[in-house]
């Protein structure tokens, strides 16, 4: 007898099993009372940088961890380990984001029970990591002004799913036609809510601002 | 690279609903994806050739792709337009306040199977 073929239907989103998991994983850090920071950005827009100053900020204050996430290599995880700040490299085995499931891992392994603030320094992209719920409780991107004022005009996923714009090298704006203006009106077309600091890693301009952010954000988290 | 990342959501996906049915075999898996979803078909076609392989119920499972066409809808004027041809601004009444109604989606759509 011929097996019969037959066609099911399935009619489902393949990010409906991640958005799924990034929820429950929320929940866990809800329950530890550990707050979940996804920074996402492109390469070279100083996230370690801006990171190590965070760490200073912040010191005495939250009690901040970080879990690296690049394609390989080890040499952010270990810039942050030099500076005396807890952290873990991930490895995403050649993919450009990290997924929920992926994030968790990572989690567990950095360990929980100790930690109130861990940052997610995803992998250095604007386009993927934007469509993956790694399960943070807030999104944070940092556009730096040498890339230009129109980054929220080419990659609008990105601005529409994150809570905080930082805008890095303010120091540099003299040299640069980058127009802050443009940069408020489209990240805000996107999202309305967005909230944007202007900080310079380097000279530590801003970064106070950026920590009482962070820090607010956190003790509500944490109620 | 990303098509390299959702297929394994694909592999994922059909591997449960495959195990759900009963399947002995998966023919062939037929996805739906938006214009501006940022896949490159071709590549992800290559991504599936590759990922399937590793498991025994879809090894041989043909991928199809049908597209979803981008539109995108006017706050202001309410009318739609395609999203390729003119991005963001309205080609009817040059507002900016648009939003993408369609054209984002990365759908299984169906799965042949014996």
């Amino acid at each position: 007898m011929e097996k019969e073929v037959r066609v099911i239907e399935v009619k489902r989103s393949i990010f409906e099993d991640n958005n799924k998991d990034a929820d429950r994983l929320r929940g866990e850090l809800k329950e530890k009372g550990v707050f979940l920071l996804n920074l996402m950005s492109s390469p070279g827009s100083g996230k370690t940088t801006t990171l190590l100053a965070l760490a200073k900020a912040l010191e005495g204050r939250v009690k901040m961890g970080v879990m690296e996430a690049d394609i390989d290599s080890a040499v952010d995880a270990e810039t942050m380990l030099e500076h005396g700040i807890k952290s873990i490299q991930i490895h995403t085995g050649g993919m450009c984001h990290l997924d929920a499931d992926m994030t968790r891992q990572g989690l567990y392994e950095f360990g929980l029970d100790e930690a109130e603030l861990i940052v997610l320094e995803n992998v250095g992209n604007l386009v993927c990591p934007a469509e993956f719920d790694t399960g943070a409780v807030k999104n944070m991107t940092i556009l730096s002004v040498p890339e230009g004022d129109d980054k929220p005009q080419k990659y609008p996923l990105m601005y529409e799913t994150c809570d905080l714009l930082v805008v890095n090298k303010t120091d540099v704006l003299p040299y640069f036609d980058f127009d802050k203006e443009n940069v408020e009106k489209y990240a805000r077309l996107r999202n309305p809510n967005i909230d944007i600091i202007y900080i310079s890693a380097k000279t530590g301009e801003g970064i106070d601002q950026l920590a009482d952010w962070i820090v607010k954000e956190v003790q509500e988290w944490r109620k | 690279m990303h098509e390299l990342g959702v297929v394994f959501y694909v592999v994922k996906d059909v591997k449960n609903v495959a195990e759900e049915n009963k399947v002995e075999k998966v023919n062939s898996v037929t996805l739906q994806i938006g214009e501006v979803s940022g896949i490159i078909h071709e590549y992800l076609i290559d991504c599936w050739n590759w990922a399937r392989k590793k498991e025994p119920v879809m090894e041989e499972a043909e991928m199809f792709i049908e597209q979803i066409d981008a539109v995108t809808f006017c706050e202001d004027c309410k009318k739609e337009y395609g999203t390729v041809e003119h991005g963001k601004t309205c080609p009817h009444c040059g507002s900016e306040h648009t939003y993408l109604v369609r054209g984002n989606e990365f759908l299984i759509k169906e799965i042949e199977v014996v």
